[in-house]
């Protein structure tokens, strides 16, 4: 069992936890992520590590209530334990060579692009953020962000809040106004992902995309992460989660994300409904 | 006495209720009928048997109890060459193992070993009631990776001449693929968890949710304390055939369907972990996985499930038992068809319809067989010209596996062959590493679970040898 240490309601809809795992917290670096179950008989749901505190042994994880499971885990409080949580697995976000980059971050996403933006500035690299969201009700992490970011642009879909428009955007001005970034790491929909690195190409600057498929062991086992890098089957959880953005065939990853959509729709329901009636 | 020609059948669930159902098939011998089995043996001379035995279990010796109605005696036989004998009754390929060796197969049907073998361990799981004896700790610790078969065994043996033994497991339950691969059906996890639980009580600490190599690695384990490790990772990463389509929705490895069925129950109605229940399921391949994953979609409630297979049904690796029980089932059998594609689902009017990148076919291609490999089997040859698609929702990779780059990655001095298997001494598991010893799948890409027994009781010995010397 693991203990929430911590628990803060980001916004409406994203909440981040500390949960106490001394083992994973020692080892877990910007990039990897974690499994964990919230109950016996629950669903096994990977999480990318969003922050992590050696010396107390907690871990910290940032997620958004998209189906049950985390309907589940948004519903424990502070003090309370879920029944697994391992890692870290997967590989830590590259950092050699790179003296000036831009992370670009969308929704959720920015959660765990958060961690490896701390991680450049900590190297002393120039560190230059974009953070996008639908709207100011979801923005989150902005103060994190400014702290690590030697140039911070938050971007809005409907201009509540920062600039109105996609993350795309600044990120060509930025190119376009001759700022050489060694590379730009980007986190988030995989639809904005796919714009993102179709902006860098053209400039040929380095991509570095993080993928979030579907999961099951998150050990290289079972082969449900599968993705198509360069014309060759890869495996997010053991050779990822980061990835070559011009090699990613997100044409093929986007349909498979929404494998289980209409489970996930379905179980959210059902988990509402309970929650509902025990609040009766 | 007339000697009795063929096998006591084994009492199982009628076909058709069983297809619908996850619980277990063959339901076992009864005491009669175990005695009577038992009776079929010659007892000869020179035992041929006990050489095509993995372990050496003497099975004359246990045969000879179960005739004479000691039951716990024959267990007691049995035990002393093998840790999981409920668990190797029923998943053993023993027509190409004892069976095979059988005097009284030379001219009639083999003796019954596994049927014999699964009735004994039962028998003592539901009977016995005596305590086991905690051996005297001898002081050296060692670290088990992997609670599969051979994790397992390594574990029992050490433990049983004093070893302080830790397993560490990656996922949240530990019996490796005994719990995430063979279905319920064939293996019912209740087994494999008394299995565990022995094990607990003989001293061995099973830690869950630890992968060696990410959250500690085997020179950290040696830090720790640990003198010896024995590396049973098992099979890692599936592979898949490379051809167009198998990135579409509806198509999965054994692996991932197994895993969701059986370790995250996705067969139950109220499970957290989403499974597809295809009405038209192709599985590729035909070994005992490929068996398990076609049987398992028609207990999802499956209309048609095809076994797709290059070669004949003579070539198939699957247990004879296991295609047999398919067979009743319902499960079809496409043999000598090779998939060249597998076709998907695109509305050109709607690209946000959700049943775009579904899978909608499997475009198969006919073979004949030709000639012989280096392994003896014929090698199949494609028909020009011949291929048709089969209507499928949901396709099934079941081509064998990779080994895992975990460990391997993560530990220097680890020696690998160049399918990544870790290379060892085959008398000792030991491998090219000080203090490291391996077995099972992590070493010989996907094999049986009674090898990767072998494997493992193999490495407990040399372990014991080394930390003796020490």
């Amino acid at each position: 069992m693991y203990k929430i240490v911590k628990k803060r309601v980001l916004n409406p809809t994203v909440t981040m936890m500390d949960i106490y795992a001394p083992m994973v917290a020692k080892k877990a670096q910007a990039g990897q992520f974690i499994i964990l179950r919230v109950d016996e008989d629950g669903e096994r749901i990977p999480l990318t590590v969003a922050g992590y505190d050696r010396e107390k042994g907690t871990v910290k994880i940032i997620f958004q209530i998209v189906g049950g499971t985390t309907m589940r885990l948004n519903a424990k409080n502070e003090g309370e334990y879920i029944c697994d949580f391992v890692g870290p697995l997967g590989c830590a976000t590259k950092t050699d060579g790179i003296k000036k980059v831009c992370i670009v971050g969308g929704g959720v996403g920015c959660a765990i692009a958060l961690p490896v933006a701390q991680r450049f500035k900590e190297l002393g690299c120039e560190v230059h953020s974009i953070i996008g969201f639908r709207n100011k009700d979801l923005l989150i992490l902005e103060d994190e962000f400014r702290a690590c970011s030697d140039k911070l642009i938050i971007m809005t879909d409907d201009g509540s809040y920062g600039r109105q428009g996609v993350v795309t955007v600044p990120l060509k001005e930025e190119i376009e106004a001759g700022e050489q970034f060694d590379e730009v790491i980007t986190i988030g929909p995989l639809i904005m992902m796919k714009f993102v690195v179709a902006t860098t190409k053209p400039y040929n600057i380095p991509t570095t995309v993080s993928m979030n498929p579907i999961m099951i062991d998150g050990t290289g086992m079972c082969g449900g992460c599968r993705l198509t890098v360069g014309g060759q089957t890869k495996f997010a959880c053991v050779d990822g989660p980061d990835f070559n953005g011009f090699e990613v065939d997100f044409d093929e990853a986007m349909p498979r994300a929404s494998a289980y959509a209409d489970f996930e729709r379905r179980e959210r329901e059902a988990c509402c409904n309970l929650f509902t009636k025990e609040v009766k | 006495m007339a000697i009795q020609p063929k096998k006591n059948q084994m009492p199982v669930q009628d076909a058709k209720v069983r297809a619908r159902n996850f619980k277990e098939v063959a339901l076992g011998y009864t005491p009669e009928i175990a005695v009577a089995e038992a009776n079929r043996c010659l007892n000869c001379k020179n035992k041929p048997c006990v050489s095509g035995c993995p372990v050496n279990v003497e099975i004359p010796s246990f045969i000879t109890k179960i005739k004479e109605g000691d039951f716990e005696g024959a267990y007691a036989v049995i035990s002393q060459s093998s840790s999981l004998p409920a668990v190797c009754g029923r998943v053993c390929p023993q027509e190409s193992q004892c069976e095979s060796k059988c005097t009284l197969g030379i001219k009639f049907e083999p003796v019954g070993i596994g049927r014999l073998e699964r009735f004994v361990a039962d028998w003592h799981n539901q009977n016995y009631k005596g305590e086991i004896t905690v051996p005297q700790s001898n002081g050296h610790r060692v670290a088990v990776v992997g609670s599969g078969p051979s994790g397992l065994t390594c574990a029992g043996d050490l433990a049983k001449k004093g070893y302080k033994v830790t397993v560490f497991e990656a996922l949240h339950l530990a019996g490796g693929v005994l719990v995430y691969g063979i279905p319920e059906f064939r293996l019912p996890k209740t087994i494999v968890q008394k299995e565990v639980e022995t094990l607990k009580k003989y001293g061995v600490d099973v830690e869950t949710n630890v992968v060696v190599g990410k959250t500690i690695t085997i020179d950290e384990l040696f830090e720790e304390g640990y003198e010896a490790v024995f590396v049973g990772s098992g099979a890692g990463l599936p592979r898949f055939m490379g051809i167009p389509g198998e990135s579409l929705k509806g198509v999965y490895s054994a692996n991932e369907f197994l895993t969701r069925s059986n370790l995250m129950k996705a067969y139950k109605e109220d499970s957290q972990t989403p499974i597809l229940h295809g009405k038209n399921v192709a599985v590729v391949g035909g070994g005992n996985v490929a068996m398990d994953a076609a049987r398992t979609a028609l207990r999802l409630g499956a209309d048609n499930v095809y076994i797709v297979y290059r070669r004949s049904m003579e070539e198939l690796p699957a247990r004879a038992e296991e295609v047999e029980h398919a067979q009743e089932e319902g499960v079809k059998f496409e043999i000598l068809r090779n998939p060249v594609e597998l076709l998907g689902y695109n509305n050109p009017d709607d690209r946000r319809d959700p049943k775009n990148g579904s899978v909608i076919g499997m475009k198969v291609i006919k073979c004949e067989l030709g000639e012989p490999d280096e392994k003896g089997r014929r090698r199949p040859v494609e028909v020009p010209g011949s291929e048709y698609v089969i209507d499928v929702d949901c396709v099934i990779m079941s081509i064998g596996t990779s080994p895992n780059p975990l460990i391997k990655s993560t530990t220097e001095g680890l020696e690998v062959n160049r399918h990544g298997g870790i290379i060892v001494e085959e008398q000792t598991g030991k491998t090219s590493k000080e203090g490291v010893y391996a077995g099972g799948d992590a070493v010989t890409g996907a094999a049986t679970v009674i090898l990767a027994m072998g494997a493992g009781k193999t490495a407990a010995k040399a372990i014991d040898e080394y930390l003796s010397k020490k």
